[in-house]
């Protein structure tokens, strides 16, 4: 066992781990962070993306010792400091761009990285870039829409119904 | 309009406040005080005899607490088919015992033999790799038609040929088919499979056995779409221990479609693992073990004619299929190919002749069971098929046949010749709706556009219809189930007014705890912000029988509706004896107990604290408090309905095929929360474009699983579909149950696969492939590029 010491949310955490414990692991299991999902194996899901110093970054192939003394953020991060919804968080409630909330952890951090690189994208870039993010409950319209939404763009003229 | 918060608004879901912020509680994120790790050692070859396992070097491991293996539970109940189907000749299907862990035999990749116990989870990965199995290969059933033929090889040594039941439905109407078929002057035949799919629930499962030695209660923390029908099954069926011992708490559950329905036996493992070590056990499937375990859907091979006059008009209808069941018989494994396929062979059309045979086989695959629509997607893709086919032999217009092979709105209730009374609806009005919203009379335009680029588009139509609301308890009884499938719902007003609602749905993604409030607060005047839906645990609920087969709302829902009507009438009663006036002069409305004409008047809080404070009370006549509890049996199944049109673009030169729109027009009847339905409808057609174009579950000649992991298993992803055009406006509301409402649950994924298909083949024959004129699914562009290219 190896002490690993990082930043995640803005606090300073550290923990013992085995060379082989994921990031998602110590996450969940070493700092009670449940919120960061494992949904699949091989990293193609996305349901465990975390922020690496701002990049979007699979959790759960990422050691926890190749990230020590960087900055995770997790999705328990996300909100306003006063614990409302941040603007992203808000636009998926109002797009009702989740169902049964395995993926949108995810989902969000994936989105928000997104956002932080390409403040106004167009729908297809959307879905670029959720492309390694899976949801099986919402075929994504909502989700896009929220994306789109929380970009400060008019949806109603990509998403009519 | 609705009122606020009430029934027929979009309210904001209330649950989504936790899963945005990570405080949604699934399984796998509870911890145990002194939980110890199970892991399960999974068999790597299809099938085999086990001759011994030989635990000891794994129970040397360090950490390893338990290593038990089927024998520890071949004393043990089975876990039981749900329904007993009967063969055309009267005999009882054969149903073989299904072991919490495999013993004598393995019969899958997958099946699971042994288990580990150990103080970490790494531990007991590390030991359930050091146990030792002697297990001698035997050659493995994977194809249905050969598993038939082959008398010596079985799945089950003592069922020959492989054959659960050979279904006919209905058996007496045989002769009258064959005739009709003999007799018409047009015969279309299409053989056609429908493709083996795994669930996905983006939630692997999991279970957490807990045992208190002290009381002898158990707990099992597990993911179940309905955790009483799992409590009666493990005590019942399985382990032989008394409800009222045993527990079941199913939290946060992410995703079902089907899979979560069933009882699984890693569930009775950690039960029976935290009884002898007297310490909670925790397992939590990885993805590899899910493709290999969870129950998968459809896998039909079907041959489907329709008989037909020269103007299309639809005489006669017969389909023989062969339906894989898997290694082991699941929960639902026999009822989805027959109840829920065969008598839904109509669809919402007048044939007056319908014939359908269904062979269920074992073979050495996982259990085979409901995955999202559940026999209906496979009775739907079948018919409107061969429609889609009939229309282009004889040179009719897809839109017109539907139309003159309807049901009429005037006909209703309807008895189908395959034994079921739909109780309303308008066909017509649904197609009339989605030639609108579609725009239908664009397509040459938008065709032609595309000609431009290169692509050939095709435009692919579906009428689809299901039967839902699942199910009246005497009718199910009758043909073969072991359960009543009413639901169930208490509710219990506080003494200072607010409410919970405890019901026996759940809520896996449905969104009840924000749609059940707005039915309580739209019925009693209550704010929905006052009302609390409680799901999800044995010990807090009466009973209740899940979410499946869209009942959730039709019937759970009505179940809320009695047991509110209840509170109502006895408000009254309370009303009447404060405001000294006759009960009959009481009139309950927005939340006020009053006798119109007069200024009296009592709100619902001072009835409730009333009910509790019963100082001004009738206590000779009425008991104090205020808590009802309703059970609700519906009395027909539900029929929701709806029209499809599907446009695709194919590449002829790669075979690739993008879905370039999509609409739906559906009637589900009344709409409680409109926001809610289509998101439910986006999810159905997202997973029935994956069934169409993408997914299929593959088992190699050996019976090895090819599509283990995400990497070759293909679901939709956000690049794959588009913006989905959604209407329920044309809606008939249901008849029998008090909201009206049908369900759409599963509409998408029972309507939509044929409409991509009957789309590509558009696509492929207008760009003169005139001799494509049925491809099977997935239509990967492999399979689009050969057809184009046979």
């Amino acid at each position: 066992m190896t002490k690993v010491t990082m930043t995640v949310n803005g606090k300073p955490v550290s923990g013992e781990v085995e060379g082989r414990t994921l990031l998602a692991s110590f996450l969940r299991d070493g700092l009670g962070l449940t919120g960061t999902h494992i949904g699949c194996d091989t990293s193609q899901c996305g349901a465990c993306v975390v922020h690496v110093d701002g990049v979007a970054v699979k959790s759960c192939t990422t050691l926890a010792l190749d990230v020590a003394d960087r900055a995770i953020t997790t999705i328990e991060g996300m909100a306003n400091a006063d614990g409302s919804l941040s603007v992203l968080q808000q636009a998926f409630q109002d797009n009702h761009g989740l169902q049964c909330g395995f993926c949108t952890p995810g989902m969000v951090m994936t989105a928000a990285a997104l956002l932080a690189d390409n403040p106004k994208p167009t729908e297809a870039e959307v879905r670029a870039g959720l492309e390694g993010n899976i949801c099986r409950c919402t075929g994504y319209h909502n989700i896009v829409k929220a994306v789109l939404a929380a970009s400060g763009q008019d949806v109603a003229a990509v998403a009519a119904e | 309009m609705p009122k606020d918060g009430g029934i027929g608004a979009s309210t904001k879901r209330r649950e989504d406040i936790r899963f945005l912020t990570g405080k949604g509680r699934y399984t796998a994120d509870i911890n145990l005080r002194g939980q110890a790790y199970a892991c399960f050692a999974r068999s790597q070859v299809a099938h085999g005899r086990i001759n011994g396992i030989d635990t000891a070097a794994a129970k040397a491991l360090p950490g390893v607490l338990a290593v038990m293996t089927g024998a520890d539970f071949a004393a043990m109940g089975g876990n039981p088919a749900g329904w007993l189907v009967q063969s055309r000749g009267g005999e009882t299907m054969k149903e073989p015992k299904r072991p919490v862990l495999a013993h004598g035999k393995v019969r899958h990749v997958g099946d699971a033999y042994a288990v580990v116990v150990a103080e970490t989870l790494e531990q007991a990965r590390d030991a359930a790799a050091a146990i030792e199995a002697d297990i001698t290969e035997l050659p493995a059933i994977v194809n249905m038609a050969q598993a038939v033929a082959d008398a010596t090889n079985r799945v089950h040594d003592e069922i020959e040929n492989n054959v659960c039941f050979d279904w006919g439905w209905i058996e007496d109407n045989r002769a009258a088919v064959d005739a009709a078929f003999k007799a018409a002057p047009h015969v279309t035949t299409l053989k056609l499979v429908n493709n083996r799919l795994v669930p996905n629930a983006m939630e692997p499962r999991a279970s957490i056995g807990d045992y208190d030695s002290g009381t002898g209660d158990y707990k099992l923390y597990t993911t179940s779409q309905n955790p009483h029908l799992t409590r009666l099954l493990i005590a019942a069926f399985v382990m032989g221990i008394p409800e009222n011992k045993l527990t079941v708490i199913s939290p946060d559950v992410g995703g079902g479609f089907g899979s979560k329905i069933y009882h699984y036996g890693e569930e009775a493992a950690v039960l029976a693992a935290a009884k002898a070590l007297n310490r909670p056990v925790k397992w939590v499937a990885d993805r590899s073990e899910s493709f290999m375990s969870d129950a998968h859907g459809r896998d039909h091979e079907t041959t489907i004619q329709l008989a037909t006059d020269l103007q299309g008009n639809f005489l006669a209808l017969r389909t023989e299929t062969l339906a894989n069941v898997g290694a082991y018989l699941s929960n639902f494994a026999t009822v989805t190919p027959t109840f829920l396929h065969g008598t839904l062979m109509a669809g919402p059309y007048k044939t007056p002749l319908i014939y359908v045979n269904v062979k269920a086989v074992f073979t050495n695959t996982a259990p085979v069971d409901a995955y999202r629509g559940a026999g209906r997607p496979e009775a739907t893709y079948s018919l409107e098929r061969v429609i889609d086919k009939m229309c282009r032999e004889l040179k009719l217009d897809p839109v017109a046949v539907r139309r003159l092979n309807f049901i009429a709105p005037d006909q209703f209730p309807y008895t189908t010749p395959v034994g079921l009374v739909y109780d309303t609806g308008n066909y017509g009005a649904t197609l009339a709706r989605l030639v609108q919203i579609g725009d239908l009379k664009g397509f040459e335009a938008r065709r032609a556009a595309s000609a431009r680029r290169g692509k050939l588009r095709g435009l692919g139509l579906s009428t689809w219809i299901e039967a839902c609301g699942i199910a009246p308890s005497a009718l199910v009884g009758a043909l073969g189930a072991r359960v009543g499938l009413f639901d169930v719902a208490t509710v219990r007003v506080n003494a200072t007014g607010n409410i919970s609602v405890m019901v026996g749905a759940h809520s896996h993604g449905q969104g009840h705890e924000t749609v059940f409030a707005q039915i309580v607060s739209d019925r009693l005047g209550v704010p929905a912000s006052s009302i609390d839906i409680v799901h999800g645990d044995t010990s807090k609920i009466p009973f209740g029988m899940g979410s499946y087969g869209s009942r959730s709302l039709a019937v759970c829902g009505s179940a809320i509706v009695k047991a509110v009507d209840k509170v109502i009438a006895k408000g009254k009663k309370i009303a009447a004896h404060m405001l000294e006036v006759a009960e009959a002069d009481i009139a309950f409305e927005d939340g006020m107990f009053s006798v119109p004409g007069s200024n009296k008047a009592k709100t619902f809080g001072e009835i409730a604290f009333s009910a509790y404070v019963p100082h001004n009370y009738p206590l000779e006549t009425l008991e104090p408090g205020l808590e009802e509890t309703a059970f609700y049996d519906p009395a027909n199944f539900t029929y929701p309905a709806g029209a499809y049109a599907c446009e695709v673009e194919v590449d002829p030169d790669t075979g690739r095929v993008e879905v370039a729109s999509f609409a739906c027009a559906d009637d589900f009847g009344n709409v409680m929360n409109p926001m809610i339905v289509n998101g439910q409808v986006h999810g159905g057609v997202a997973q029935g474009i994956g069934q169409a174009l993408l997914e299929a579950a593959v088992y190699d000649g050996n019976g090895q699983l090819l599509t283990g992991s995400y990497m070759d298993y293909a679901m939709p992803r956000a690049d794959d579909l588009p913006m989905f055009t959604v209407d329920h406006s044309c809606n008939t509301p249901c008849t029998h149950n008090p909201l009206g409402a049908k369900g759409c649950g599963e509409a998408g994924a029972i309507g939509s696969p044929p409409a991509v298909v009957n789309a590509v083949i558009d696509a492929l024959q207008r760009g003169g492939h005139s001799n494509v004129t049925h491809i099977d699914m997935p239509l990967t562009p492999a399979r689009v590029w050969a057809a184009i290219n046979g």
